[in-house]
């Protein structure tokens, strides 16, 4: 933000303050839920507060105890196992899918795209809760309902939105004249898809997997419903924890995803900024 | 020409389009291009030439009529297969690939080795003096050399047909000049069929062999570039080509191929009829500015002179140019060379003009 220039009135002095305050306060109250929980996982008391050991930052009032019960608890490695498969599966059905609805809604000869837009973007927009008692209802009916499949596929329906949404923004960009000129080249649509359009819309692509797959990766209330004891997530253990075990285990497997989430964020962000200087898109 | 015509490379047969079923933005066109032969479609925005390009190119389906290029019809050969090189007028370089990927795109399709790949793209390169570039990204290459990569790329697999659409029209004017020279003497230089698109009159009498003026979807003159601009048919291309002095008046009488027309402030003139056919009837008289004298010792004894004043007389280095009132149009263009003899006119002078009855025109009112 540009500094404050001599002629500024004092309302525009006040705020100029004002104005940093709040949003040092906005950042505050995002961040500071986060930060809490990671020296709390590393209480050495069952604990979901600070003991006075660790107020006087005692080496002995901190310990592992509870990463060590989340890497060996049987349960949690279950749950854990059960994300890991999950939510990349998800992310690949719903980026490939997504991709191409934005691909295909992106053309002009394309009748009633608002509406088919609408219907596929839905799952972001209506209450998570109702997609999920649908779906239980629908995939009970079929067969799905408690199985792998079922729970990957209702992650899929959540994921597709964000992939639609940022590949059609790294589409609105996308030069037709290129199909063109790579179809009056010789390549037919396949060989043109994968190797023209593919490369430049990846940014967007990949933004799209990274939400579909923090979407699937938290997501609590479907696999409760679409879900069996077998497709136990973790953020549905978490959720048992919390509830019923008031395990401070869960502060360790939250610092864990924090972890995971900062570190994917950054990868893909670097992925993509990458991309996009390949596509020539920003100066190398 | 037809379709059955053995010199035609392209034949458009009876071609034509519709994009909503009511308006026909091409109707019934029918066009014989001979191989190695540069042709040029141009016409105002809406002409419908962009639409003739891209039905030969195959980006449009024609709505009626056929396609033929070397004999065969192409109307159901989809454009991936059409084998036609073209250039667009965004250059459309893949910008995620380097030059040299970009050129070894249509080589790749074509399943040509890697050692032949490499030698097609220098040649195609060093055609258009682009040799240094080989490693450089689109992003990275002024709007000229891109436009030189796209041309090398629309070669390098060797097309016998290249479609060209407005390619020089988002560059400036002496690049725009120097290219136009560079392409006219490639496609010469390696026989290559072209179909260059533009709204540039200018691009279009210097660059090419033939050149089809569009208006209205209907070709409504196909000549070389001297008959085009001297020898008009109707109105519209002698307005549309170059600069054009009219007249308004009445066809007085007929006599073969001599007319005496009646202008509307009532004086004579000799003309050559082109599409009027009867006295009485309406017509524009069209005059070059460069085909006017006002030196009666140039002037042939037998035209017929006309009364000028000047209005205004503009100095352009090269050339003069005069602003005079004719027979009721002010804005009546003469152009002189700037010869060490030639005069330059006054404001307010008044004049005897004149001019050969063959340079001057009578076409549809």
């Amino acid at each position: 933000m540009a500094a404050l220039p001599p002629y500024a009135s004092p309302v525009q002095r006040a705020w100029y303050y004002g104005f940093r305050i709040l949003c040092g306060l906005i950042f505050f109250f995002l961040i500071a839920p986060i930060i809490v929980v990671i020296p709390l996982s590393f209480n050495a008391e069952d604990f979901f507060t600070f003991t006075p050991g660790m107020l006087a930052l005692d080496p002995d009032a901190y310990g592992t105890s509870h990463y060590r019960d989340f890497f060996t608890n049987p349960a949690w490695q279950q749950a854990l196992g059960n994300s890991v498969r999950i939510a990349p599966m998800a992310t690949l059905l719903a980026v490939s899918l997504g991709t191409l609805a934005a691909v295909g809604l992106s053309q002009s000869h394309v009748p009633f795209k608002g509406a088919i837009m609408a219907i596929l973007i839905s799952p972001m927009i209506v209450p998570l809760i109702i997609s999920a008692a649908g779906m239980y209802f629908f995939y009970s009916r079929i067969g799905l309902q408690g199985t792998y499949w079922g729970v990957v596929m209702a992650h899929t329906a959540l994921g597709i939105p964000f992939v639609i949404i940022t590949v059609t923004a790294t589409l609105v960009g996308f030069d037709r004249s290129l199909t063109r000129a790579s179809a009056s080249l010789g390549a037919g649509p396949i060989r043109t898809f994968f190797k023209v359009q593919m490369p430049l819309i990846l940014p967007g692509v990949i933004s799209g997997a990274l939400f579909a797959f923090i979407t699937s990766f938290d997501e609590v209330v479907v696999v409760l419903f679409v879900g069996s004891a077998g497709q136990k997530t973790l953020p549905w253990q978490m959720f048992i924890g919390l509830r019923e075990q008031i395990s401070p285990t869960i502060l360790a497997v939250a610092t864990v995803l924090v972890a995971i989430s900062i570190l994917l964020l950054t990868t893909v962000e670097f992925l993509r900024r990458r991309s996009e200087r390949l596509r020539g898109m920003s100066p190398g | 020409m037809t379709s059955g015509d053995a010199a035609a490379f392209v034949a458009f047969d009876r071609v034509q389009k519709s994009y909503d079923g009511e308006t026909l933005v091409v109707k019934d066109l029918n066009l014989a291009i001979g191989k190695g032969e540069f042709l040029t479609m141009l016409g105002p925005s809406g002409s419908g030439k962009t639409t003739c390009l891209m039905m030969l190119a195959g980006f449009e389906t024609a709505t009626h009529g056929e396609i033929t290029l070397d004999g065969r019809p192409i109307n159901n050969i989809p454009p991936h297969k059409r084998g036609i090189g073209m250039v667009f007028q965004n250059y459309a370089l893949f910008p995620h690939m380097t030059v040299a990927e970009n050129l070894a795109f249509p080589l790749e399709v074509r399943g040509i080795g890697k050692s032949d790949r490499e030698e097609k793209i220098k040649r195609a390169l060093d055609m258009v003096q682009m040799g240094d570039f080989a490693g450089r990204r689109p992003a990275q290459l002024s709007g000229g050399q891109q436009q030189r990569i796209a041309l090398a790329r629309a070669l390098v697999f060797e097309p016998e047909l290249v479609l060209m659409d407005e390619p020089l029209g988002a560059l400036d004017k002496q690049l725009r000049e120097t290219l136009q020279f560079e392409i006219t003497k490639l496609a010469h230089d390696l026989g290559i069929t072209t179909v260059y698109v533009t709204h540039d009159q200018t691009e279009a009498l210097t660059m090419s062999d033939r050149v089809a003026v569009f208006d209205d979807g209907v070709i409504q003159q196909l000549d070389a570039p001297d008959i085009l601009y001297e020898e008009p048919k109707n109105s519209f291309v002698a307005q549309f080509i170059g600069e054009n002095n009219t007249l308004h008046g009445t066809v007085e009488r007929i006599d073969g191929d001599a007319a005496v027309v009646r202008l509307d402030d009532g004086s004579q003139i000799d003309t050559i009829p082109v599409n009027v056919d009867k006295p009485g009837q309406r017509t524009l008289v069209s005059i070059r500015p460069e085909r006017v004298e006002f030196n009666k010792d140039r002037l042939a004894p037998d035209a017929h002179t006309i009364k000028a004043e000047v209005k205004e007389f503009i100095y352009m280095g090269d050339i003069y140019r005069t602003r005079v009132s004719v027979a009721g149009n002010d804005d009546f263009i003469i152009k002189t060379r700037n010869a060490p003899d030639q005069r330059r006119l006054k404001k307010g002078e008044i004049l005897e003009i004149g001019w050969r009855p063959q340079d001057c025109r009578a076409l549809d009112a």
